[in-house]
């Protein structure tokens, strides 16, 4: 530990319960991006599950807005140390989307637009725990935050709910994704405070 | 805000010289994708982020990722060919290790 | 420390003191820190901050020091200038709340890339946005120190006449450091008796008040990233070869 600076406290770090630990709370919704901010036209967006055997689902934007539609109000946890409670979003569950698609994976890979990918054990994505999110605090999801639509899995840290998502590949082993190859934790889970590979 | 939201590869500097004992912002490197080569300092870099990406002025592709926990560092420069690092000039001639 | 001779220590954070403030602006302040063991720097560089809470929580960010070491009775001392980032973490606390004496962490020089060189004879034109304008005061501090005949043109793009950091000091010496021209811009409201509306740094403030191009200047430019950006783009328009720019951008974290 460095040398105190008197007066100094920093942001308010959470003695909260709702809070993971060594979560502050942040009534704002802080913009984070690893490149440039794609730009998706809804004429060409689709959402793609690719299953292990090759076989592909598809959706267009027409298509998952006319899927039955949910508003999770959820807790959300970014591993930079934020947390934003309350936050509601409206959007497609991922067991909706994974009804009919037939897998024997355990794993999934999510990818965006722009290259951005991810990794999560399909179970995760089920039980009413994700979903493909267009809609944030009831107006259509600005591109910064992801939009046109980005992976809602708020029980993991943030940087899982991939923005500008564009498909799920299914897998039998586990792939690591963008930040899990640089040192991130493969599962993520913010109340054990798994942020780094071996926490 | 949002295409702008990168600093310059000058930033590097602080962060890696936690690692180097160079100043990898003023050496030149190959981009692994474009072939693009030049100064370090004028990658593209995301900071506002789980760590730090460096991406390519031409092309984008992410050349390094530095991830800093408390205990440990993660870098990754497999978007780099080469590092071309300026060095003190030196008498001895090169000769077969 | 120079381009050129890489071999260094790794670098080691080291506790600096607070010997005086100076306000700038109604947003920004000059912190003037005891570096006991400041190996020296080039103008344009900059140093890290570090800021420890009692709990061990932490916070870095990194500043431009504003012009060459000076040497106090207890060792070097070093310039940073500070500007208040609303909401931010470490600027309000450098600014509100750190005191005379008191410690804080850095470590530095850092950069090796946005620095002027005093051997180099090209001429130099600084295009600074908001507290852009502080690795650029250190070059223009650098250049009088050393006696320099380098001819400088710096354009200073501001939001008003009271956000001018150092307007006293840019007013004597663009009297009096022969061979230093100074330009505003104003881009929310300019003074009283200024010719034209405010504006962003455009074609026509490049062209009249920097150098053509076919003076091969080198060109510092820093300031927010959309700044920077915008500005890059024109010199390149005018024909200066982009290996002549040299670009600092700073985002909004304080």
């Amino acid at each position: 530990m460095g040398i105190v600076s008197p007066g100094f406290s920093g942001r308010p770090r959470s003695q909260e319960p709702a809070l993971p630990p060594g979560q502050y709370l942040t009534e704002d919704f802080p913009v984070l991006s690893a490149g440039p901010t794609p730009r998706v036209s809804l004429d060409t967006w689709e959402f793609v599950i690719s299953a292990e055997n090759g076989t592909e689902y598809r959706w267009s934007w027409q298509e998952l807005m006319a899927l039955p539609q949910e508003t999770p109000m959820v807790d959300i946890h970014c591993v930079t140390h934020w947390s934003k409670l309350g936050t509601t979003w409206q959007g497609v569950s991922l067991d909706t989307l994974l009804d009919g698609v037939d897998t024997g994976a355990h794993f999934a890979l999510a990818h965006s637009y722009g290259g951005y990918t991810t990794n999560l054990p399909l179970d995760d994505l089920r039980g009413g725990r994700a979903w493909v999110a267009h809609t944030f605090d009831g107006a259509p999801l600005p591109a910064e935050h992801g939009g046109p639509a980005r992976l809602l899995v708020p029980h993991l840290y943030f940087w899982k709910s991939a923005k500008w998502v564009r498909g799920i590949r299914l897998k039998t082993m586990d792939e690591p994704g963008f930040w899990e190859t640089a040192g991130y934790h493969d599962y993520g889970d913010p109340w054990r405070e798994q942020r780094y590979q071996g926490d | 805000m949002t295409e702008m939201s990168y600093l310059d590869g000058n930033m590097l500097d602080g962060p890696m010289r936690e690692l180097f004992t160079v100043d990898l912002s003023t050496a030149m490197g190959r981009c692994e994708n474009c072939g693009m080569t030049g100064s370090m300092a004028s990658l593209h870099v995301y900071s506002h982020a789980p760590g730090l990406v460096a991406r390519c002025p031409s092309c984008e592709s992410v050349m390094v990722r530095l991830v800093r926990a408390p205990d440990r560092a993660w870098l990754d420069m497999r978007g780099v060919t080469y590092l071309q690092v300026p060095m003190p000039m030196e008498q001895t001639l090169p000769e077969p290790l | 420390m120079a381009t050129g001779t890489p071999a260094r220590a790794p670098i080691k954070w080291q506790v600096a003191r607070l010997v005086e403030r100076r306000v700038e602006t109604p947003t920004a302040q000059t912190l003037v820190l005891e570096v006991p063991d400041w190996p020296g720097h080039l103008p344009g560089q900059h140093v890290d901050v570090r800021l420890t809470a009692p709990d061990g929580y932490q916070a870095a960010r990194s500043y431009s020091v504003a012009g060459p070491a000076v040497d106090g009775p207890d060792g070097p001392r070093i310039e940073v200038t500070v500007q208040r980032v609303p909401d931010g973490e470490v600027s309000p606390y450098l600014i509100d709340v750190f005191g005379a004496g008191d410690p804080v962490e850095v470590r530095g020089p850092l950069g090796g890339w946005f620095i002027w060189r005093s051997e180099d004879t090209a001429p130099v034109q600084l295009v600074a946005g908001g507290s852009g304008i502080v690795p650029l005061m250190a070059m223009i501090r650098a250049r009088r120190a050393v006696g320099s005949k380098v001819p400088f043109r710096l354009i200073y793009s501001v939001r008003t006449a009271q956000d001018v950091i150092y307007a006293d000091e840019l007013r004597r010496r663009g009297r009096d450091d022969f061979g230093l021209d100074v330009a505003y811009v104003y881009t929310r409201e300019a003074p009283d008796g200024w010719r034209g509306e405010p504006h962003r740094v455009g074609l026509a403030d490049v062209n009249t008040h920097g150098w053509p191009p076919d003076l091969e200047p080198l060109t510092y430019v820093c300031g927010p990233t959309g700044f920077v950006e915008a500005v890059a783009d024109l010199l390149v328009g005018l024909g200066h070869s982009s290996r002549r720019i040299r670009t600092e951008r700073f985002g909004p974290t304080g």
